[in-house]
């Protein structure tokens, strides 16, 4: 809860971040320009499955500029003919890692845009002509375009596993015997399409080794900067000290930047063969073909309930496409969308399977909300469905079925493999629903429901839904005075837009009782901490923000201690005053007047349980009937994020997350041919939304229920925005077309699909 | 395409002279030869909108125009919008709306309503959601981006 003499956590707090990107000043990776820097251009596959038959760089490699030019064959001979693989950070078992990819095509191409080799030229230009003159032969394989054909077997991406399967998830709690002798059931088959995350700024890196000190640098770094600089060290087959990651400015994670890719590979190997400095900017081509993808799920779902319209049962199948190989984090969609399938709502008996198959289209990974933002369309579609089937009031039906107060903690499903049991930790879903139906005037908008206005159908649709995060099993933390009297906060967690800084700020100086001013943040190194474990799965705030809260505390007993030495006295005699001013009966040291040999305190928070923040959002649109233009009139989400450190930030992230979740329900598509060859190459083509499309969204945070998992109190708030986005957007439009029995299966929901859905029946 | 052209422009109210392939970018010469690297490149096809600068006195899309285009042009970047190191009254609007996070888009957005208001202040909510709409965010949403220059209104009346 928010303390009344709390001074800076929960106000409204500027960002520190923001001076230096408002002046142009802050350094994004492109922004480097070392000496003697060197330009690497990836050369990739045109066709999606195949066998790599001959690579010459020959020519190419005379052309005026190049450096050196590496392919598939040059990095296995060097390796003893095995080629590195990118490892599986998540959740790794044994049947995905069979799957892992290689840091560059060497036998056969699985999708498009897998790296074939790499050019170094003294310039971008020259290396990309120079890519042009490479020969490659690649004989063609059929490909597996979709998880049907995959399950199928005609053509095998990795002919030596037989199966085109990767490994089969299952998530069950209670039992299900057929249909548990349900009063009422309905089946169906949902499907979201392949869409991610596109940040803004594509990837970069710039890596440098120093081969005078044998140390390599790696500018570009971020989300996971300890975990990548461990890839790094056991494929370069480099110490980890001589390996320092560099966190420059990030333009935007949302789950796929800073992941380790084939490049994180790639550039620092062709600076160790160079001894130079090698720049590499993806192009918005290459960023699309393959940075990761994500959200492409078909899932078949049974909901059975008693004539009370209680659920007894959910059962479903999940079909996920991973695309071509196991990447670093291929197994969040897949557990997630299996685990949380029952988000809020109180399911007795739940069994769900959920396939991993693999296809000749980019391989997968976390995008915002993976996995959450799908089972919420399926589930939140069905409740709807089987509320309409059983003539309850949806809200109703919502209320009767949610976890209540005194259930909690509440389990949900266990998963398999490896096995996790989750349970959903405090809160309270009902009146956080009903505040949304006041705050959204559900009752006054209801009467628009299924009307036809001027051409439009209107319709409004109500969800709930939970935001997992703080993943642990821990996060760092070193406080240190500096020569200035001072306060350094070192932070394993990693600035990827969110706001890292001020949050951690806030925290440092709330528990310090020192002014923001005085402290500065450091998470831009690897240097600066022994471990860190980065920012993903709404964790830095809960996890990277304790563990300064933590560390914080111990740096108050420490100055005690030392004052205590100065004085004489007892540790316990001295009081800290505002400004960490030490005090013994009438006198008083200065931070500045402290031995600095002893104020440095390193630390970690532990916490192996993942806190649930929870919330509803309702929705307004209308729909056109001549062009099947979806209008977004009134957006509505709440959620209880635990305790609010940054209103500005927190609210920040809700609005994004909402906007960025409608881009995926109506715009954006990467859409593959029936050769696997990505028909989308451009942002011309990949449509965001813009500031013109939904600019009424209205977002709410709580602070009710603080998790008890952690002494700040906080959940997670960066993803919750997003997750109901597309269950909302399919029930709004199918009850605005009610009366044409149109129902809404299936992503996205572009002008096309719904004039098409609303000219065919 | 290895012969350059000399360009002389004004970049931020400094004279610039360089010498620039003649396919050479005008985003590339400012970031990488002039070294101001506060504008930014997100498609290189001008979707995005991050690299827009003020070309005598209009929002241009620099990764659309060529360096020597620029020849004789005053450009301003978002480093030129402070003055003596101080904050302009719209970025200082971002700051207070949170009109950014990642701020990779920041520049263009900054760019592209300094253009907007010092040729219309009375731009209404309307009218600046359209013109900012050639420029992507992927991260505020919009809405606080659209209130910052709403607001910012008032310093350019």
């Amino acid at each position: 809860m928010m303390n009344s003499r709390d001074k800076f956590i929960g106000h409204y707090t500027e960002r520190i971040e923001d001076e230096q990107l408002l002046h142009g000043r802050a350094t994004f990776v492109d922004d480097l320009h070392l000496e003697n820097t060197l330009f690497a251009f990836v050369l990739r596959s045109s066709i999606a499955h195949g066998v790599i038959k001959r690579v010459n760089t020959s020519s190419a490699k005379e052309l005026m500029g190049v450096h050196a030019i590496y392919t598939g064959a040059d990095i296995a001979t060097e390796f003893n003919q095995v080629v590195p693989t990118i490892p599986i950070r998540l959740a790794p078992i044994d049947d995905l890692k069979r799957f892992k990819q290689p840091i560059i095509a060497y036998d056969r191409v699985r999708y498009v845009g897998e790296p074939i080799a790499i050019v170094i030229a003294d310039s971008l230009e020259r290396a990309q002509d120079a890519s042009e003159a490479i020969e490659v032969d690649i004989e063609p394989l059929a490909v597996v375009g979709n998880w049907r054909s995959s399950s199928q077997n005609i053509s095998t991406l990795h002919p030596e596993f037989k199966s085109n399967i990767g490994t089969v998830y299952h998530a069950k709690k209670g039992s299900i015997s057929p249909r548990n002798n349900a009063y009422h059931y309905r089946k169906e088959t949902f499907k979201v399409h392949r869409h991610t995350a596109v940040t803004l700024e594509t990837r970069g890196l710039v890596a440098h080794w120093d081969e005078q000190h044998t140390k390599m640098k790696v500018y570009g770094a971020t989300k996971v900067p300890f975990f990548n600089r461990a890839c790094l060290g056991e494929t370069l087959n480099l110490p980890l000290e001589s390996i320092e990651m560099i966190e420059v400015a990030v333009g935007g994670g949302f789950g796929v930047r800073g992941e380790f890719y084939p490049e994180d590979f790639l550039i620092p190997y062709c600076s160790k063969k160079l001894k130079q400095p090698i720049k590499w900017i993806e192009d918005r081509t290459e960023n699309l073909l393959g940075t990761n993808h994500s959200r492409e799920v078909e899932c078949d779902i049974e909901l059975c309930c008693d004539k009370s319209g209680k659920i007894i049962s959910l059962q479903s199948t999940l079909h996920v496409d991973a695309g071509a190989y196991a990447r670093t984090s291929v197994t969040t969609v897949p557990r997630n969308s299996a685990q949380f399938s029952s988000g809020p709502y109180d399911i007795p008996n739940i069994d769900v399977t959920s396939t991993v198959y693999l296809t000749n289209k980019c391989p997968i990974g976390s995008y915002r909300a993976p996995g959450r933002f799908e089972c919420d369309f399926f589930r939140e579609r069905m409740l709807d469905m089987v509320a309409t089937d059983l003539g309850i009031d949806r809200i109703e039906f919502r209320r009767m079925n949610l976890v209540k107060f005194n259930q909690m903690p509440y389990p949900l499903a266990r998963i398999d493999n490896p096995d996790r049991y989750e349970e959903l930790d405090c809160g309270n879903y009902l009146t956080t629903l009903d505040r949304c139906l006041k705050e959204f005037n559900w009752d006054q908008k209801a009467l628009l429901q299924g009307k036809k206005i001027d051409g439009k159908y209107h319709g409004i649709a109500v969800g709930c839904f939970i935001e997992g995060g703080g993943a642990g099993t821990k996060e760092t933390a070193k406080i240190e005075v500096n020569d200035h009297g001072k306060i350094n906060v070192y932070v394993g967690s990693a600035n990827l837009g969110q706001g890292v800084v001020t949050v951690m700020t806030q925290i440092a100086a709330e528990e310090l009782d020192v002014a923001m001013g005085d402290i500065e943040v450091f998470h831009g190194s690897t240097t600066y901490l022994e471990e860190g474990f980065g920012s993903y799965h709404s964790r830095a705030t809960i996890m990277g923000g304790s563990a300064v809260l933590v560390v914080a505390k111990a740096l108050k007993e420490k100055i005690k201690e030392v004052a205590a030495q100065h004085w004489q006295c007892s540790a316990s005699d001295v009081t800290l005053l505002p400004g960490l001013v030490c005090s013994y009966q009438s006198q008083t040291l200065a931070l500045n007047q402290l031995k600095k040999d002893q104020l440095s305190i390193s630390g970690e928070f532990p916490c192996k349980i993942n806190t649930y923040a929870y919330g509803s959002a309702a929705a307004h649109v209308s729909v056109d009937e001549d062009t099947g233009k979806v209008e977004l009139l009134d957006y509505f989400t709440i959620e209880d994020i635990g305790r609010i450190i940054n209103p500005l930030t927190a609210k920040g992230q809700a609005i994004g997350a909402v906007v960025q979740g409608l881009g995926g329900v109506f715009l954006e598509n990467l859409v593959y041919d029936e050769q696997c060859q990505l028909t989308v190459g451009s942002l011309a083509d990949y449509l965001m939304p813009t500031a013109s499309d939904y600019p009424i969204i209205r977002a709410m945070e709580l602070q009710e229920h603080p998790s008890q998992l952690n002494p700040l109190g906080a959940k997670g708030a960066g993803e919750g925005g997003i997750i109901p986005v597309a269950g909302l957007m399919a029930n709004a439009v199918s009850n605005a077309l009610s009366s044409k029995g149109i129902q809404v299966n299936e992503l996205p929901l572009s002008p096309q699909a719904v004039w098409g859905l609303m000219n065919t029946l | 395409m290895s012969q350059t052209i000399p360009i002389q422009f004004k970049l931020n109210r400094e004279d610039m002279s360089v010498q620039v392939l003649a396919n050479a970018l005008l985003s590339d010469c400012i970031r990488h030869q002039c070294q101001q690297t506060g504008t930014h490149v997100g498609c290189e096809h001008g979707a995005c909108g991050a690299c827009t600068v003020i070309v005598d006195g209009d929002a241009v899309r620099s990764c659309l125009m060529l360096a020597h285009q620029a020849d004789g042009c005053e450009v301003t970047t978002i480093e030129g919008l402070a003055t003596d190191g101080a904050l302009s009254n719209l970025q200082l609007m971002f700051k207070k709306h949170h009109a950014l996070q990642c701020g990779f888009c920041t520049p263009g957005m900054l760019t592209t309503a300094h253009a907007l208001l010092s040729h219309e202040p009375h731009a209404s909510h309307e009218r600046i959601m359209e013109v900012l709409s050639g420029n992507l965010c992927r991260c505020t949403g919009y809405i606080n981006i659209v209130d910052a220059v709403y607001e910012a209104r008032e310093y350019y009346k």
